[in-house]
């Protein structure tokens, strides 16, 4: 299995079998492209950062090989944690059969996530395991880890160049999740360069091969700052399958709490 | 249906008092679930006059549900209904749900009949005790009858803390003489006996404490009322022996408690109840371990292990049921993950004191966007007439069910 550590012996390996005179320049490129990797990023957060709350409709369509189509509708309130990951609560509407069941989750930008899931049917809460990461969420070609909020210290970063994409000028960087746990040894993402916003991303799996492409379209400004796309899709390269997401009736600074996440909101959440 | 009798005025309580806010409605939905259900015993029943070898059933089960004042308050009707074929007893309508509740920051109140689940554990509820099990849906103890109460529940730094006043108590529901998965006799549903003088109209009291630490959910309460489950003694009525319902009054402190340590879920239940004729204290623990994308598929693959223990041990036999005293149950959860969300259950429950055993397995997948089927093997063996299993060791079933959501 690669990780992070992996890929840098490798590096170093690679590094110390080239000529001597140019090593020391070629670290320090490589050290250049790390902070670089680093500051787009923490640019990119940084101007998604302030909304306090925000609330959404998601529209998931899975689409199998067969061009057989299925619908999740899905609500999503989230509470913005400085200095940590975000508090989320996640309720189901479709499928019916599913209705009612909901999802709270705080995520911590070090250590577990607090995950707790109800069941309506039961009238159930149960904590559930966080260390499903590279599960498949509602049996979409999302995972986990896809739908969680982006946080600075979940990966370590790599600057690997400009590109121009669908005629939008971009940073390319690449991204090394921290997580063991992590269902991908790295990804590529495409960030535009005047507003910081993820326009793609590849996804590479436990093997280092190219796995999904999730590529965000029609982004629309909120508050005159955030940014946010109306439609993402996801294609599973190498199953064929892809999943489509919708957004709807987004709004911010709602004026949610922290006392709209916990056991009790969890169960009557509609 | 003579409960209704017991909880008719605060229904009507309640519907009166939504009639003037209808127009402050601002949201309403309805949703509704209707099923049919499909028995296949195969053998004979061990009891003369119990059903041959089909049973078939079909239920409906509508949601209505209105809020107002931005979810403020919000009022929620289940009722539910099932006709059974041949059981009677069976074909019974019950309001699962019919509560008000009223949203504030820090606490919450919820009035009316609801249903309330305690506990962490798979196996056994042990814990789980507002609601009376509605034993005809089926035997395993999972179905729960509505049960009227005012709740208070206040958000605390230090926890969840709950208190209850439980008016109207719902005695157990029992198959009729024609039913499958029953005892040698039927148990008597018209003379029911209790040892509170208030019999059903029993004011019952409950509080419970929650919260969570870290990686562990912990729940503690003390319950004080009548005893969700009967002692059922043989008797004469009506030129025949049949079992009568006795409902002493209890007193329970019960603790429930799982540490969910990565792939590892560890859970303990136990209570201690006090009631007139005896003492005890039961447990049920166990781990759920979860084996995340087998062979990098999507498929998850769940391992659980709990065993049962309670004080009476054997000599509880003839009395309220001790059904786990000495048990062991293992079980597997494969989580398919697809697009249909494919599931399969194995379980597995072992009696260590008498040979008995039970299998279960159950597989369910939805059709389409709207039908969930659902495919249950049950399977019991047992060679002691001391064990509760030995009266259903003929009642190996297959169950179908087709659920219809609209």
């Amino acid at each position: 299995m690669f990780n992070k550590r992996n890929i840098s012996a490798i590096f170093t390996v690679f590094a110390l079998s080239m000529a001597s005179h140019a090593q020391s320049a070629d670290v320090a490129k490589a050290q250049d492209a790390e902070q670089l990797g680093l500051q787009i990023s923490t640019e990119a957060k940084a101007r998604d950062t302030g909304w306090l709350d925000n609330t959404s409709d998601m529209l998931m369509i899975l689409r199998n090989r067969q061009g057989q189509e299925s619908t999740r509708e899905i609500k999503t309130k989230t509470l913005e944690l400085l200095g940590d990951g975000d508090k989320s609560l996640t309720i189901f509407d479709k499928p019916r059969d599913v209705k009612g069941t909901s999802f709270l989750s705080f995520s911590h930008t070090v250590g577990n996530d607090e995950q707790w899931l109800y069941l309506p049917s039961l009238k159930r809460v149960k904590r559930i395991s966080s260390r499903n990461k590279s599960g498949p969420f509602m049996g979409s070609e999302f995972s986990f880890e896809d739908l969680s909020s982006f946080e600075i210290p979940k990966y370590s970063y790599k600057y690997l160049g400009d590109e121009e994409l669908q005629g939008v000028d971009s940073f390319k960087v690449e991204q090394y999740p921290v997580d063991k746990n992590s269902g991908y040894t790295r990804r590529i993402v495409w960030i535009d360069k005047v507003e910081y916003r993820v326009l793609k991303i590849d996804f590479y799996d436990r093997k280092n091969s190219l796995l999904k492409t999730l590529s965000y379209s029609d982004y629309k400004q909120y508050l005159n700052k955030f940014w946010r796309a109306d439609f993402a899709l996801m294609t599973n390269h190498q199953n064929g399958k892809s999943t489509k997401l919708q957004w709807s009736n987004y709004a911010f600074k709602t004026g949610l709490s922290d006392t709209d996440f916990n056991r009790n909101t969890l169960k009557r959440a509609r | 249906m003579k409960w209704l009798g017991n909880t008719n005025g605060a229904m009507m309580g309640l519907v009166i008092m939504l009639q003037p806010l209808s127009g402050a409605v601002a949201d309403y939905e309805f949703s509704a679930k209707a099923g049919f259900e499909q028995r296949l015993f195969i053998e004979q029943g061990q009891y003369a006059e119990q059903l041959e070898h089909t049973q078939a059933s079909v239920f409906i089960e509508p949601e209505f549900y209105w809020s107002w004042s931005e979810g403020g308050d919000s009022l929620t009707f289940k009722p539910f209904y099932r006709q059974d074929e041949f059981d009677q007893e069976r074909s019974h309508f019950d309001i699962r749900e019919l509560s008000y509740i009223h949203v504030s920051n820090n606490w919450e109140l919820r009035a009316g009949i609801r249903k309330e689940f305690w506990g962490v554990t798979e196996f056994q509820h042990l814990v789980d005790v507002i609601n009376q099990t509605d034993g005809v849906e089926d035997f395993d103890g999972e179905d729960k009858l509505g049960q009227l109460m005012l709740n208070l529940s206040l958000v605390q730094d230090w926890g969840i803390v709950d208190l209850y006043l439980l008016p109207g108590f719902r005695e157990r529901t029992f198959g009729d003489v024609s039913s499958r998965l029953r005892a040698p006799l039927v148990v008597d549903t018209d003379h029911i006996v209790y040892e509170s003088s208030e019999e059903e109209k029993h004011l019952d009291l409950a509080v419970r404490w929650s919260h969570t630490i870290g990686d562990f959910d912990i729940g503690s309460y003390w319950f004080q009322g009548t005893n969700r489950e009967p002692l059922l003694t043989p008797k004469f009525e009506g030129g025949a022996v049949v079992l009568s319902q006795y409902y002493s009054q209890m007193d329970q402190f019960g603790f429930d408690a799982q540490a969910t340590l990565g792939d590892w879920l560890w859970k303990f239940e136990t209570i201690y109840r006090s009631t007139k004729a005896d003492d005890f204290w039961a447990a049920q623990g166990g781990f759920e371990y979860t084996y995340i994308g087998v062979y990098d598929s999507g498929v998850d693959v769940g391992l659980l292990a709990e065993y049962a223990w309670d004080s009476r041990g054997d000599d509880g036999v003839a009395g309220a049921g001790v059904s786990a005293q000495d048990d062991l149950f293992l079980g597997s959860r494969i989580a398919f993950n697809d697009m249909q969300s494919s599931e399969v259950l194995f379980g597995l429950g072992v009696d260590l004191d008498h040979s008995a055993l039970s299998v279960l397995v159950e597989a369910n997948r939805r059709f389409g966007e709207s039908f969930k089927v659902s495919l249950d093997l049950r399977l019991f063996q047992s060679s002691e007439s001391l064990d509760p299993l030995y009266s259903i060791r003929e009642d190996d079933h297959l169950q179908l069910g087709v659920e219809y959501y609209f």
